[in-house]
C-alpha cells in the first residue's frame, strides 16, 4: 500500500512497493497520459514532476515517494489545456505522432519552473526527451513562445 | 450508390471508456457483460451519411471519414482538407473519424486502400477523396433545391451554407443533411481547377493536436476495456528460433498472474492483471530456446556475404545505359569507392501492441496500424475465423516509418494469446527490448562506386553495384518482376517515382541480391536511405576528383532533369553556395527524386579538433507538384532530417549469435535537440503532379551532411553509423 499525492490529490494504491510510478498512474489509476517507451528513464516519455522538478517516471518505484512530495502529471499540468506550454505547442502544431509530447511538455514545464526564459544553450542542456517524429524545433521555438505568452499574461 | 449506414460509434465508446477507466478497479476480472456488448455496438448518431465519406450533424459539424491511418505525418488533415476543398464546408466544423476495415470488407472497399506508407496517403488517394468531397456537395444542394422547389442551378453554396440565389434564401447543410442522404448521387463531377482552391494549400492547423497535449490521446498502448487483462511477451531472440520449453509453475502464483502461454512456435507470454505484473513475471520465467541454425549468424557473416556480391558475376540490372564498362576503361582519370550501409530499427516510441478479444465465432483487435485491411487479414488469419466475423479497430499510432503497415506480428501475437482465453479482452504490449530484438530492419547493403572521367573532367561513365538485401524477396515476393526487386534502385531508376537525378552517358546500376536471416522491412524512406548516400556522396567525390565545384558538376550532368535542377539551384541560392561559409563552417550538397517529390538540401557544419561534429543549418527544397498544406510539409521535413541523420550519427543494429545486439535508446541512440540543427524549408510545388511528403526529404539530409563533412575535413566516411568513426582521424 502507498500513499500519493497526485496533481493535488492524496491516493491510496494497493501495489507491490517495487512497482514504477509509471504503471501506478497507468494501471493503478488509469492515467495513461504518462507514456511508457524504454523503460530505463532515458527517453523522457514517462516524464512527471515530483515537487516540481523533472522525474522519469519509469524508474521510480513508488515505495521511495512520501505523501508529501507533490506529483504533478500531464493530467494535472493544468485544468483545460491552458498552461503557457500547451498554448504554445497548439499555435505552432508541435505534436506529430504525439506520443512523447506528453513527456516533452512536462520536461519544458519543469525547465520553466526553474527558470523562466532559458536561452537555447539551457534548453539544449535540459531538455533529453527522445521524439523519433523530429518536432524538435518546434519544441524549442514552442518553450520560446511559452515565455512570451506568460510575459503577456503577467502584463 | 450505397447508401448504407456506417455504425462508427464502437470506436467513440472505447475512446470514451478510457476516460471511465480511471474508475475501474483495477486487477478485477469483469468478463464482458452482454450489456457492454450491446452498448459497444449501438450507433452514436441517427443522422444518416450523406456519402461514404461526409457525415454531417444537424448543427452542421462534417464529420470526415478517412481511410489512411494518421501517424504524426499530417495525413488525417491534409486528407479532410482535399474532402473539404470540394464539399465547400465551414472547415471550423470539421471532424474526422475513421471507418473500420470491417466495413470496408462489407462495403466493397468503398474507402479504397488503407494503406499509409510509401508517402502514399495523400498522393494515392486525392482524386477520390475529393471526389466524395464534390458528390456530397451536388447531393446537399439538390436536396436544398428540391426542397424550395427551385431549380439546382439558382442555388449556391459557402462555408456550409446554401444560398438559393433570385431569392435570398437560405438553409446549411446540417438542415438538409438527412434529406441529402436520400438524393441519387450525381453520375460525374468535376474536380475545381487548382487555381481556384480555397483550402488546399493553406497551412491550416492540425485537427487532432489538443488532445496529444493533456494526455487524453488514446494510443493503442493505452487501451482499456472492460475486464481486459495485460500481456507481456518475449520470442526467441533468434531470428528464425524456436520456443523450447518453459516453466510456468516458477511464476504462476507470482501477484496477478492469470496464466503463461505458447504463442505460436516461437514466443512465450505471461498474462496478468496488470501488464507490470505480466512484464515481471516474465523476467523471471524459465524459458528455453531452440535457437536453430542461425544461431551462428554474425555481423561479420553477413558483411562477407555482402562482399561476395560486391564482385559476383550474376547481378540483376536496374538501369543502363551506352557501355559503361568500355567507358570506364577508356577513362583518364577513375574513382573507386566502397559504401556500407548498417541495418536500423523503426524504434516507434510507441512500442509495439495490440488488444484482441477472440470468441469462438468472433475475433475484434484494437490496434495502432499504418494499414487496417492488413491488420484484419492478419486478426482473421490468427483467430481461424473468415475476415467477415472479425474487425480492427484502428487506435492513435504513436509513430510509425513503416513498422505498422506490411507487418501486424503484433496482431498476430494478440490473437493468438486471446485465443487462449476465449471472451477475455487481453492487451498484449512489447517492452523496448522486445521491440529492438524482434523489428523488420532497414536492410543492409553495400555498393561498390565506380566512376570515369574524360580529360576535361566530364563523367563518362558510372558503374553502381549494390550488394546485399531485398525487402521484396522477404515481404512480398510477388511483387517483383523475374526474381528483381526494382525497389532496390529507389533513387537510381530511369524513370518514374525514383528515378535517377543525372544523364549519365555510359551508365550501369546492378543489384547483387544477398539475404541475410534478419527480416527486413519498409523503414521511412526505404532504400533511398542508402542509395542516396551512394550516389550523392560519389558524385561529390567524381566533382572532386575531376576538380570542379560539386554544385557545376551536378547541373551539366542535370539539362534534362529540369525539376531536380530547380530544387538543387534553390537550396544553393537560399545557402549561399557561390560565398563563402561562416569561418569554419562548411557545405554540402544533395539532389534526390523519391516517391514521386523532387527534393534537395545544402547542409552546414563544422568539425573541431577532436572531430567533433556540430550540424548548422541544413536548408531543404521540396516539389512535391501540389502543396496541401505547407506547414506540415515543414514539419514533415524538419522531422525527416532527425529520423535520417539519427540513423546516420548513430543507428546501427549489429548481429551478435543470430540476435540484435541492441536493446533499448542507450545502444540504439537517437538525435536529441542539442543536436538539432536549424532547418529552412523551400516549399515550391511547381503543380500538375502528386508527391509524397513523408519521406523523401529523408534522402539529402545523410549525404548533404556527409559532403560537408568532406568539406570540412577532406576524409570520406562510407561506412556508419558515424559515432563508430572519429571524423578527423578517419
Amino acid at each position: 500500500m502507498a500513499k500519493l499525492n497526485i496533481n493535488g490529490k492524496l491516493v491510496d494504491v494497493d501495489v507491490d512497493g517495487s512497482t514504477p510510478l509509471l504503471w501506478v498512474l497507468r494501471e493503478q489509476l488509469g492515467m495513461t497520459g504518462t507514456k511508457y517507451s524504454c523503460g530505463i528513464g532515458l527517453c523522457g516519455s514517462c516524464t512527471v514532476h515530483i515537487d516540481g522538478a523533472a522525474a522519469r517516471s519509469c524508474i521510480i518505484p513508488v515505495a521511495s515517494l512520501k505523501a508529501t512530495q507533490e506529483i504533478t502529471t500531464i493530467e494535472g499540468l493544468s485544468p483545460d489545456g491552458s498552461h503557457p506550454l500547451q498554448q504554445a505547442w497548439q499555435e505552432l502544431d508541435v505534436p506529430q505522432c504525439g506520443y512523447c509530447q506528453p513527456g516533452m511538455i512536462m520536461s519544458a514545464a519543469a525547465l520553466l519552473n526553474d527558470n523562466p526564459d532559458p536561452s537555447d544553450a539551457v534548453i539544449d542542456a535540459s531538455i533529453t526527451n527522445i521524439c523519433r517524429c523530429g518536432t524538435y524545433n518546434r519544441v524549442r521555438h514552442g518553450i520560446h513562445l511559452a515565455v512570451d505568452i506568460s510575459k503577456r499574461g503577467r502584463s | 450508390m450505397n447508401k448504407e449506414h456506417v455504425n462508427i460509434s464502437r470506436r467513440e465508446f472505447l475512446i470514451s471508456t478510457t476516460t471511465v477507466g480511471a474508475g475501474f478497479a483495477l486487477g478485477l476480472y469483469l468478463p464482458l457483460s452482454s450489456s457492454v456488448a450491446l452498448a459497444v455496438g449501438e450507433a452514436s448518431s441517427a443522422v444518416p451519411e450523406v456519402n461514404a465519406w461526409v457525415v454531417i450533424e444537424p448543427d452542421d459539424t462534417v464529420i470526415i471519414r478517412i481511410a489512411r491511418s494518421e501517424m504524426g505525418q499530417g495525413t488525417l488533415t491534409g486528407l479532410a482538407q482535399l474532402v473539404v476543398e470540394e464539399l465547400e464546408c465551414d472547415w471550423s466544423k470539421v471532424k474526422t473519424e475513421y471507418p473500420t476495415p470491417g466495413q470496408s470488407l462489407a462495403r466493397k472497399r468503398i474507402w479504397g486502400s488503407f494503406s499509409t506508407g510509401g508517402s502514399q496517403g495523400i498522393r494515392g488517394s486525392h482524386e477520390y477523396v475529393r471526389k466524395g468531397g464534390a458528390v456530397a456537395r451536388e447531393m446537399l444542394i439538390d436536396a436544398a433545391a428540391q426542397n424550395w422547389g427551385v431549380p439546382k442551378g439558382e442555388c449556391s453554396v459557402m462555408a456550409s451554407v446554401i444560398t438559393h440565389k433570385p431569392t435570398g434564401r437560405t438553409t446549411t447543410y446540417g438542415k438538409v443533411a438527412a434529406a441529402a442522404a436520400e438524393m441519387v448521387p450525381p453520375f460525374e463531377v468535376e474536380l475545381k481547377d487548382p487555381k481556384d482552391w480555397k483550402i488546399i494549400g493553406k497551412p491550416v492547423k492540425r485537427l487532432d493536436t489538443m488532445d496529444k497535449l493533456t494526455g487524453k490521446q488514446v494510443f493503442g498502448a493505452d487501451l482499456q476495456l472492460p475486464g481486459m487483462l495485460n500481456a507481456s511477451i518475449k520470442a526467441c531472440p533468434v531470428f528464425g528460433g524456436k520456443l523450447g520449453s518453459f516453466d510456468a509453475a516458477k511464476v504462476r502464483k507470482l501477484p496477478g498472474v492469470r496464466a503463461v502461454v505458447a504463442v505460436e512456435d516461437n514466443a512465450v507470454a505471461v498474462i496478468a492483471d496488470t501488464w507490470w505484473q505480466a512484464k515481471t513475471a516474465l523476467d523471471v520465467l524459465p524459458v528455453t530456446w531452440n535457437k536453430g541454425p542461425n544461431a551462428k549468424v554474425s555481423s561479420a557473416l553477413i558483411a562477407q556475404m555482402l562482399d561476395d556480391g560486391l564482385t559476383a558475376k550474376e547481378a540483376f540490372v536496374g538501369n543502363e545505359a551506352g557501355d559503361a564498362k568500355t567507358a570506364l576503361k577508356g577513362a583518364v582519370k577513375k574513382v573507386e569507392a566502397i559504401y556500407a550501409y548498417p541495418y536500423q530499427n523503426h524504434a516507434t516510441m510507441e512500442p509495439m501492441n495490440a488488444t484482441a478479444l477472440w470468441n469462438k465465432d468472433r475475433c475484434e483487435v484494437w490496434c495502432p496500424t499504418q494499414n487496417g485491411e492488413a491488420a484484419l487479414e492478419a486478426a482473421a488469419k490468427a483467430a481461424g475465423l473468415p475476415a467477415s466475423q472479425c474487425e480492427v479497430y484502428k487506435i492513435h499510432l504513436g509513430g510509425g516509418f513503416g513498422r505498422r503497415g506490411a507487418f501486424h506480428d503484433f496482431v498476430t501475437q494478440a490473437v493468438a494469446i486471446a485465443k487462449q482465453m476465449p471472451g477475455t479482452p487481453i492487451k498484449l504490449l512489447w517492452t523496448r527490448e522486445e521491440d529492438m530484438q524482434h523489428g523488420h530492419y532497414h536492410p543492409i547493403t553495400k555498393a561498390k562506386m565506380l566512376g570515369g572521367l574524360d580529360d576535361e573532367g566530364n563523367l563518362l561513365g558510372l558503374h553502381i553495384r549494390i550488394s546485399g538485401q531485398s525487402i521484396l524477396a522477404s515481404v512480398n515476393p510477388k511483387w517483383m518482376k523475374n526474381g528483381v526487386d526494382m525497389f532496390t534502385f529507389q533513387g537510381m531508376l530511369p524513370k518514374g517515382d525514383h528515378a535517377i537525378s543525372y544523364a549519365v552517358p555510359n551508365l550501369l546500376i546492378e543489384h547483387a541480391m544477398r539475404n541475410p536471416p534478419v527480416p527486413p522491412g519498409f523503414w521511412r524512406g526505404v532504400n533511398i536511405n542508402q542509395n542516396a548516400i551512394y550516389m550523392e556522396c560519389f558524385i561529390d567525390e567524381l566533382a572532386h576528383a575531376a576538380g570542379k565545384d560539386p554544385l557545376e558538376f551536378r547541373r551539366k550532368l542535370m539539362a534534362r532533369h529540369p525539376k531536380n535542377l530547380a530544387v538543387l539551384n534553390a537550396v544553393a541560392e537560399r545557402a549561399g553556395w557561390s560565398k563563402p561559409a561562416p569561418k569554419g563552417v562548411h557545405r554540402g550538397l544533395s539532389v534526390c527524386k523519391a516517391f514521386a517529390s523532387y527534393v534537395a538540401a545544402c547542409a552546414e557544419v563544422s568539425v573541431d579538433d577532436k572531430g567533433h561534429l556540430k550540424i548548422h543549418r541544413i536548408v531543404a527544397a521540396t516539389d512535391p507538384g501540389h502543396a496541401v498544406n505547407p506547414q506540415q510539409i515543414e514539419a514533415q521535413v524538419e522531422g525527416s532530417f532527425v529520423f535520417g541523420l539519427s540513423a546516420l550519427l548513430y543507428g546501427e543494429c549489429t548481429i551478435k549469435g543470430g540476435s540484435v545486439e541492441q536493446q533499448n535508446f542507450n545502444t540504439y541512440p537517437s538525435m536529441l535537440i542539442a543536436e538539432m540543427p536549424k532547418v529552412e524549408v523551400i516549399v515550391m510545388p511547381s503543380g500538375g503532379f502528386w508527391g509524397g511528403i513523408g519521406e523523401p526529404t529523408i534522402a539529402v539530409a545523410a549525404p548533404a551532411v556527409l559532403n560537408a563533412i568532406f568539406a570540412a575535413t577532406g576524409k570520406r566516411i562510407r561506412q556508419f553509423p558515424l559515432k563508430n568513426t572519429n571524423l578527423r582521424s578517419a
